[in-house]
């Protein structure tokens, strides 16, 4: 009975009733919907940077990452290859050699990165040859041949087929100069990339430190992204003189942002709750203001505070409970659909969003047990929003609020 | 002392005074009023504009607290209890019929009187049958299904005292019931709580301004600053006026 009473009551006054519906609905639409859109950047992110970058994980050599110094290359480098290619959790993996140094132009001269790649292998590994926009990508028998970002390109005012000069200093600390002819220009989503990467092969970079055969860095994509930091673990337990990273420690700041994302998602639907139940307190208090003489008689009549709490408690959970499947579902349409054809935000965002290493399309992304959860903290924002209204019921005096008539 | 232990009595009241102190001097609403009320009486109170009709109301009905005084209800002493309990036991044995606003506006004539019967929880069998039954008594069979806002204000009056009557109350107080009617509504109400008086025994208490009203009481109060000036018994003279 109680139930039925609540039901109507909400719909004495249709226009309130609705807008708190509608904005519930919203609230949670847009709630809904910009969680999957960070869950979709970051993935996206995720994704692009161990299937474009850095991979599953790398192995180097333990002094390596103080300051790139080419005379610690990996020891043994080819037996461990050799090693881990036979091992049925590797998909893929690529051997690169690695050297800080200068790259000139007759415009200009900039400190870059050059990297020493195995061609074939690099492409199946990071899928490089898509990034090309002008021009080839390497082959592993090109001599002196060079690939080279957009945005670097553009600072050296060089062009496709134009040289370019790098210096260095080999693994015995004797400055060494290699010219280098264009022969492809590639974008990248990371701007990082594009403005300080130089490829070349990587024999062309080994025979010029004078460590002809040898490399730097082993770059791994496993079978299965679970099972990183297990092969992790059982590389350094085999392998305790080389340094072996997972991911996570390789790119600290990806790992970071998936276990921070609990508590920004916390965050982010406490201010929407707390925006829900700001308009819920708000409505349901004048429900009950505009109905104390009803509530008055009710008392007079032998309605008791319990019965009068669940009343109201009552008509403002219905209220939610009209709201949010409609809410959830409209969100639910709009992550799938938006999840399936992706939102190109290149019109708007590219270049803030390039130089944080995101792709300008987001697929949004939502898994079910969100939905759930947000479901229950609607719920239970319902219940403490019809609290202050319920107690503000129950404390009217029958007699002032009778008075009134 | 022993006047409220009489089988009949259902309303006793000793030395029962109420004051506010809110203004800036305080009034004394109701004045050291000893009453005593028997089963079956229709009496009214009477009294000019702030005399202390409704406070007096209240104080039966168990709705306000006395500033001193006992108000014995059968041989209940409900001055002696909490709030909570004093909503409970008038949901028991009391019944209620305002000046307006007595019906939930969202419930049909039928699920109002229906209503008091949930909270006391009785049998579903029960309550069809007394809502029937009442319904009959206060002649609006044909106007069950319809919600307070499609009844003419005597109507809603009606269904007012029907909901009253719902939980077998000891007696029914009404404040002003007839204020907000014309004179011909105004007698159909009192006809049916004439008839209910007459034929179930039903007790009757309210106060009025309505000289109609007063004719057909068997006991007139008259209040006067808060005290009771004149209390007349009129000795089964009422006139069925029409
Ligand atoms: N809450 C209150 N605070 C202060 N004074 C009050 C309060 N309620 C009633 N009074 C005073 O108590 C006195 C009695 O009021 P009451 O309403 O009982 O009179 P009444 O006989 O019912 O009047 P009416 O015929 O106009 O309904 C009045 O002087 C009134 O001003
Ligand atoms: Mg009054």
């Amino acid at each position: 009975m109680l139930f039925i009473i609540a039901w109507k009551n909400i719909w004495r006054n249709k226009t309130r009733s609705l807008v708190v519906i509608i904005s519930v609905m919203l609230g949670l639409w847009m709630g809904a919907f910009l969680l999957s859109y960070i869950f979709g950047m970051i993935d996206q992110r995720l994704k692009d940077a161990i299937g474009n970058e850095i991979s599953h994980l790398q192995i180097h050599h333990p002094k390596h990452s103080d300051d790139h110094d080419p005379q610690y290359f990996i020891p043994k480098s080819r037996q461990l290859i050799a090693d881990l290619e036979k091992n049925d959790s590797v998909k893929i993996l690529s051997g690169r050699v690695l050297v800080d140094g200068m790259v000139a132009s007759p415009a200009k001269s900039l400190g870059a990165r050059i990297i020493g790649i195995n061609v074939k292998k690099e492409d199946q590994l990071t899928q490089f040859a898509k990034n090309i926009v002008e021009g080839e990508f390497l082959k592993d028998s090109d001599k002196n041949k060079i690939i080279i970002g957009r945005k670097l390109a553009d600072k050296l005012k060089v062009k496709l087929r134009n040289k370019v000069v790098l210096t260095f200093q080999d693994h015995e600390a004797n400055i060494v100069a290699g010219a280098f002819r264009i022969k492809g220009i590639f974008k990248s989503y990371n701007s990082t990339l594009e403005n300080n990467n130089l490829y070349v092969t990587a024999s062309d970079l080994s025979n010029l430190l004078d460590i002809s055969g040898e490399i730097h860095e082993i770059a791994i994509l496993l079978n299965e992204a679970d099972h990183v930091d297990p092969f992790v673990s059982q590389l350094r337990a085999d392998y305790e003189s080389l340094s072996i990273e997972g991911w996570k420690e390789l790119a600290p700041e990806l790992g970071l942002m998936i276990e921070s994302l609990d508590q920004y998602m916390i965050i982010f639907l406490t201010i929407i709750l707390l925006a829900i139940s700001f308009g819920i307190v708000n409505t349901m208090l004048m429900a009950v203001l505009e109905r104390v003489r009803e509530i008055g008689m009710l008392m007079a009549i032998g309605m008791n505070s319990i019965r009068l709490f669940m009343m109201i408690f009552l008509e403002t959970l219905l209220l939610v409970l009209v709201a949010s499947p409609i809410g959830l579902l409209l969100a639910h349409f709009t992550i799938s659909y938006l999840g399936e054809h992706g939102m190109d935000l290149s019109g708007i965002y590219q270049e803030g969003y390039a130089s944080y290493g995101f792709k300008p399309i987001i697929y949004p992304k939502l898994e079910t047990v969100y939905y759930l959860r947000i479901m229950v903290l609607v719920m239970i924002t319902a219940v403490l929003a019809s609290i202050y209204p319920a107690i503000s019921a129950i404390r009217l005096d029958p007699v002032k609020a009778i008075r009134k008539i | 002392m022993d006047s409220h232990n009489h089988e009949n009595c259902v309303i006793h009241t000793e030395d029962l005074t109420k004051i506010y102190d809110g203004g800036a001097f305080p009034v004394r609403a109701v004045n050291d009023v000893h009453l005593h009320i028997e089963k079956g009486e229709f009496t009214t109170l009477v009294g000019p504009s702030g005399s202390g009709k409704t406070t007096l109301l209240n104080l039966i009905g168990g709705l306000d607290q006395p500033t001193q005084g006992k108000v014995w209800v059968k041989d209940v002493d409900i001055s002696t209890l909490s709030k909570s309990q004093l909503i409970d036991f008038r949901l028991h044995n009391i019944g209620f019929v305002f000046q307006a606003y007595n019906l939930i506006p969202v419930l049909t004539a039928r699920e109002n009187i229906e209503f008091v019967m949930l909270l006391q929880k009785r049998s579903k069998a029960e309550r069809k049958k007394r809502v029937f039954q009442l319904l009959r008594e206060i002649g609006m069979e044909d106007k069950i299904n319809h919600r307070p806002a499609q009844l003419s204000g005597g109507q809603q009056q009606r269904v007012a005292v029907a909901r009253a009557l719902a939980s077998k109350p000891q007696f029914v107080l009404a404040d002003e019931p007839t204020a907000n009617l014309d004179s011909k509504t105004a007698k159909n109400l009192l006809d049916t709580m004439v008839k209910l008086n007459e034929e179930e025994h039903i007790t009757f208490i309210f106060s009025t301004h309505d000289q109609r009203v007063m004719d057909r009481a068997r006991r007139v109060i008259t209040l006067v600053d808060g005290a009771i000036a004149s209390d007349e018994l009129k000795e089964e003279q009422h006139i069925i006026i029409g």
